[in-house]
This record gives structure tokens, C-alpha cells and sequence, in this order.
């Protein structure tokens, strides 16, 4: 299992590693490789040249601003698993990745490799999704930004211009102390593709009524999916379990499940509506424990 | 092209084709048979070696990639000619092998974790190794070893409590 001849570049920074790009139409941009380099040794993948941005320095950080907290896209998946910034202000993020593959392979691989790849079972993409994050790309001499929603647009697929290089996503940080989160997903083994994912962030207010809620799902459908119709009838209530089974089930009643070999549509629905359950379930008694705690 | 490698704290300059993976140039440019090629994939782990102290799979790396950073390999981490270290020894002891063939990954994949975590519970050794496949053992006395090797080092560096 041997990857096809390539020519490899180190770009000095993101302008070279754009000029590279922008010379050859299969060249591919490489930073921590956990994904490329597998689909390069099945030749799933045969770019002409890699170009290798992880040693960009300014790529690598995790930056808060006013309300949220930019990762730079060749920030290592362990250094956002031990940041505390992340930990204490986009805890959902904190929760799920431990998820992604090994321990092995997140102390190389990296937050933009994992969205710019956009596999629909993969952690990263779903949480963009969930928590409305924002990639920042570049493109020869233009930076532009692209809402998760509009980022991830099919199967494996992104929304960033022809020769593009992703250098950033910023996550939304929900103000407040009563948040909470929950995060389930069911596999084969353990870190393997999910069949399917689910992620949910609650905010409580006073009476323990939901303020806000958001929920999301992997590895159902070509993208990760928000139920924004459960997010809506939960809002206002008390997240108790009949509630969020109906809103749930509601939800995902019209949605078109993936299908293949390990996971049937069926069974991912039925898995859905009970991942989901259980990840609004543990954010709603997070939020609550924390409420206690203050 | 040519890239510099530093392994097992000594420095190699080599003619390797973009492609050759950094499992492929410690095998086969480098002699270190000791890296064993697996699935090369990145999913079976066998190919694990250190790089700055990490854990990782040298079958996801291409060498270019590999410059600049201290590769450790399981020759490397032996005091001296002949001797093993406590990790090493306490695989024998415990019997954690059978084949051998995901043993020097093991073995590199704990010495990561004991480094970062001296005092590591069960879970988190079972966590640590979930990565790397064994066929033989049913991974059982994989973790005893490294259990067992967790207290060893523990208590080399502490005075003796009477």
C-alpha cells in the first residue's frame, strides 16, 4: 500500500502555500496527513504535489475574541483536547475530542484538516455545524469567510474556492454559566467512523427552562445536520425526556438517514433519536449541576 | 529529495522519493527493522514511534514530512547495549506478547503515555493503547506490563517509604 509519486513543497507561509496551489490543480494542501495520507496510500487520492502548511506558525493557535474562540487550522486535535480556553468556553468542543481517532493520530492531526476534509461522520465538522462555527479561508490575495452551514456542502465536500487554503475556524462561545453539553456516538470500535453521531449544548435559565438549545447530528445525512425544528419546540421548556423524544422523533421524521453496509437508514434514525436524547439528557443535567455549583 | 532525519538522537541525511513513507525510510533506508509495517493505513498502529515524545503512526507520515523532529524508535529506547528498559522489562515479565508483532508499538505507545502520565488508572492505559491491534494476547497482560511498569518508575524516583 504505497502512495503514488508526488512532489512535496513546505510552504514558508500561507501566500507561498497559496501560490502553490494556484500553479496546479491537483495539488492538495497537507498539514497533519491522519486522513489524506491513508486515502494517498489506497490511491483513493493521487495529487501531483503536496503542499505542506504545518509548519505554518501563524496557523496554530486558539485565540479568544469577543465571542468566540479561533483555532488556527494547523492547531494539533491534542493541543485543542488540552487547551483550557477551549475547555472553559466552547466546552462542547472540549467533550468531543477525545472522539476523533486516537491519541495517536490527533497528536498529528489538525482542526482544518479535519473541517477542509468534511467527512459527515467525522467530530469536527459536527460541531461547526451545532455550534454555527465560521471558516476563514484564503485564496491567492483574497480572505474570505464561510458560515458551517455554507462550508460543508456533500459527501467529503467543501465550499472553499478552487486553490483555497483554509486558516481558521472560530467557534461561538455561549455567554453565560449554565451551559451544558452532551456528546454520544455509536461505532464498531472504539474511535472507529461513527454510524452516528450526536451533539447538543444547552443553556438553562433561572427556572431551569431551556433559553437556548442547539443540536446536532453526524454521519446521518451528506452533512452534518442541525434539527433545528426540535430546536424550536424545546425552547422555553423543560427539556424533560417525553418532550424531547417527540421533538426529536419529529425532527428526523422527514430526513433521508445514509445507508451503507454497516449502518442501515433505519437503524441510524433509531439511533439518532437515541443519541440525541441522551446528549440533550446529559447537557440539560450538566447545565443544571452547574447552575448548582454557583 | 533530500531530507535530514534525526533518529534515535543521531542525525541522517538521505535520498528518499517524496512518497516513501516515514515507516518505509526507518525500515528500509535506516535498517530499524524494529518498526514493524502492518496495515499501512493508519489502522492497526504496529508502526507506532515517537516523534518530540508523541505517539505516532510512521505509516501517516511521508519522511519529508518527519524533518526537524526528534524520531524515537523502539531501538532507541534501551539504556544501553543489551540492557531493556523498565517498560521493556516489564512486558517480558508480565508475558505481554505473544507474536511480537504490535510489541515494539506497545511498548513506544506506553512510554508516550507514562511520560505524560506517571499514575495512569486502568482505563486510561486501555484508552492510551485502543489504537494499536494485538491478535495474540487479548491485550490482558499488555496492560499488566504496563502497569506494572507505571509503579517501577513511580518508585525509582522516590525515596523509599519504610
Amino acid at each position: 500500500m504505497k502512495a503514488a509519486p508526488f512532489a512535496y513543497s513546505r510552504a514558508a507561509d500561507v501566500e507561498e502555500a497559496c501560490a502553490l496551489l494556484a500553479a496546479d490543480d491537483s495539488a492538495r494542501v497537507i498539514a497533519g496527513g491522519q486522513t489524506l495520507v491513508p486515502m494517498m496510500a489506497m490511491r483513493l487520492m493521487r495529487p501531483t504535489r503536496l503542499v505542506d502548511i504545518a509548519r505554518i506558525a501563524s496557523l496554530s493557535y486558539v485565540r479568544e475574541d469577543d465571542d468566540g474562540v479561533a483555532i488556527g487550522a494547523c492547531t494539533r486535535q491534542c493541543t485543542v483536547e488540552r487547551d483550557p480556553l477551549v475547555a472553559k468556553r466552547v466546552p462542547l468542543l472540549k467533550r468531543a475530542v477525545p472522539f476523533i481517532g486516537h491519541a495517536t493520530t490527533r497528536a498529528r492531526g489538525t482542526v482544518g484538516g479535519s473541517l477542509a476534509h468534511a467527512d459527515p461522520a467525522a467530530e469536527l465538522p459536527l460541531i461547526a455545524v451545532t455550534l454555527d462555527a465560521t471558516m476563514s479561508y484564503r485564496a491567492g490575495q483574497a480572505e474570505g469567510e464561510l458560515a458551517a452551514r455554507d462550508f460543508f456542502t456533500g459527501l467529503m465536500t467543501n465550499g472553499l474556492p478552487d486553490g483555497a487554503c483554509l486558516t481558521s475556524g472560530r467557534f461561538p462561545v455561549w455567554q453565560g454559566e449554565r451551559i451544558g453539553t452532551g456528546f454520544h456516538e455509536v461505532n464498531a470500535r472504539r474511535s472507529d467512523f461513527a454510524f452516528v453521531t450526536a451533539a447538543a449544548q444547552v443553556a438553562l435559565d433561572g427556572d431551569g427552562k431551556c433559553h437556548r438549545i442547539a443540536i446536532g447530528l453526524g454521519a446521518a445525512t451528506d452533512t452534518p445536520l442541525r434539527l433545528e425544528a426540535a430546536e424550536q419546540a424545546l425552547t422555553g421548556g423543560t427539556l424533560d425526556d417525553a418532550k424531547v423524544r417527540d421533538a426529536v422523533r419529529a425532527a428526523l421524521a422527514d430526513v433521508e438517514m445514509l445507508s451503507d453496509l454497516h449502518a442501515s437508514a433505519d437503524y441510524r434514525r433509531r439511533a439518532a433519536a437515541t443519541l440525541a436524547r441522551r446528549a440533550i439528557a446529559d447537557a440539560r443535567a450538566q447545565s443544571l449541576g452547574n447552575a448548582h455549583a454557583h | 529529495m533530500r531530507i535530514e532525519l534525526t533518529v534515535n538522537g543521531k542525525k541522517h541525511a538521505l535520498e528518499v522519493e517524496e512518497r516513501t513513507t516515514l515507516l518505509d525510510c526507518l525500515r528500509d533506508h535506516l535498517g530499524l527493522k524494529g518498526t514493524h509495517a502492518g496495515c499501512e493505513h493508519g489502522v492497526c498502529g504496529a508502526c507506532t514511534v515517537l516523534c518530540d515524545g508523541a505517539a505516532v503512526r510512521s505509516c501517516l507520515m511521508f519522511a519529508p514530512q518527519a524533518e526537524g523532529f526528534a524520531v524515537t524508535t523502539i531501538e532507541g529506547v534501551t539504556p544501553g547495549p543489551g540492557e531493556l528498559s523498565p517498560i521493556q522489562d516489564a512486558f517480558c515479565e508480565t508475558h505481554g506478547m505473544q507474536c511480537g508483532y504490535c510489541t515494539p508499538a506497545m511498548i513506544l505507545t506506553a512510554h508516550a503515555l507514562l511520560a505524560d502520565n506517571p499514575e495512569p488508572t486502568r482505563e486510561e492505559i486501555v484508552e492510551a493503547i485502543s489504537g494499536n491491534i494485538c491478535r495474540c494476547t487479548g491485550y490482558a497482560q499488555i496492560v499488566e506490563a504496563i502497569a506494572l511498569a507505571a509503579e517501577r518508575m513511580r518508585g525509582a524516583n522516590r525515596a523509599v517509604e519504610r
